[in-house]
């Protein structure tokens, strides 16, 4: 009895190790493997994305400008804390599904789905009060003083007002939908967002 | 007789070509400034363009005269006038203006070419750019006291 004892502990205790083990080796795998998915290089090795929005990227101001910051597709399109990014993530089957089916995988396919699929980015920023262009842009963190009367008027009375980046600033890194009618996107009385 | 025809017709030809290509070939010792590419050659990258600042004019730029088209007081390069959209009409149009407090496009933009008034903008105005311009910040090569009206 005596003797049977510290085998018992021993016994728990690798089996707790192997645990740990095989914890550490799958959960790292797992997020080494989420990490892979979320780089552009992933993003553009379809070549719907290559084709269309990346091209279309690199005229923008988030690709090119003074300072020398770029964001890549993921700081924009997935969301940086691990609950919204593991739901975003799921989402994607359904980009993969339609992918391997080929539904845009021609530029007049991809045009013809455009006003279709700006439409979900944009519910989904209007949803989220453009949480993604919130990782770098915020209006507390913004010097009135330094921009532009223009600017500075209207950002002030949109925070006011409650609007969210995305209520304004819609075609900033992609081209719009030719469906888009810029005098039908007053801020808050938009109709392009889907309910 | 054909043939004939055909060396008279050659050698009137050769001619005209010779005495028009004269004054081309003369004028081979003077420069050309290409006004648009300057001394650049063709066959390399353009000179960097020079960066200057929009003017940012609260209130609008003044007219020169009654009728001018008013000058943009506002940087646009962010704006798209193209076959898809016209960016302009996000803050200027007839229904847009009054949220974005902007001024609204001039009644006559709603006309079309036999005066008759049409709901959306007419199409001979949609490229607000052929006649309204921003104005990039500069000095004055030479002191004016011309006042433009408001």
């Amino acid at each position: 009895m005596s003797e049977e004892k510290p085998r018992t502990t021993k016994k728990a205790l690798t089996l707790l190790l192997i645990g740990v083990a095989v914890g550490i080796i799958f959960w790292g795998g797992f997020n080494t493997a989420m990490e892979a998915t979320n780089t552009e290089t992933f993003c553009i090795s379809c070549h719907e994305m290559e084709a269309n929005v990346y091209k279309e990227l690199q005229d923008t101001v988030h690709y090119q400008n003074r300072t020398g910051v770029r964001a890549t597709c993921p700081d924009c399109h997935v969301p940086k804390d691990w609950v919204h990014k593991i739901v975003r993530k799921v989402q994607a089957t359904n980009e993969l599904y339609h992918h391997f089916m080929g539904t845009i995988d021609t530029r007049q396919k991809f045009e013809a789905t455009r006003m279709e699929l700006a439409q979900n980015v944009w519910t989904a920023m209007k949803n989220t009060d453009s949480r993604e262009c919130r990782n770098c842009h915020n209006f507390d963190s913004m010097d009135y003083d330094k921009q532009d009367a223009r600017s500075s008027t209207r950002h002030e009375d949109a925070a006011e007002a409650g609007f969210t980046c995305i209520d304004c600033h819609k075609g900033i890194a992609h081209k719009l939908p030719k469906e888009y009618d810029p005098e039908k996107d007053i801020p808050g009385q938009s109709i392009f967002y889907r309910n | 007789m054909n043939t004939m025809i055909k060396t008279a017709t050659r050698s009137l030809v050769l001619a005209l070509t010779l005495t028009s290509a004269g004054p081309a070939l003369a004028a081979d010792t003077t420069v050309i400034v290409d006004p648009q590419r300057r001394d650049q050659p063709l066959d390399g990258a353009s000179a960097p363009v020079e960066r200057r600042q929009v003017e940012v004019v609260q209130g609008g730029i003044a007219r020169s005269y009654k009728e001018q088209p008013p000058m943009i007081p506002h940087a646009i390069d962010k704006y798209e006038i193209s076959l898809r959209l016209n960016g302009c009409l996000k803050c200027h149009s007839e229904e847009t203006y009054q949220a974005e407090k902007a001024p609204k496009l001039g009644d006559s933009h709603y006309l079309d070419r036999d005066g008759k008034r049409l709901d959306r903008l007419s199409m001979r105005r949609y490229f607000c750019t052929q006649c309204h311009a921003p104005q990039f910040e500069g000095t004055p090569l030479v002191d004016n006291a011309f006042e433009g009206r408001r």
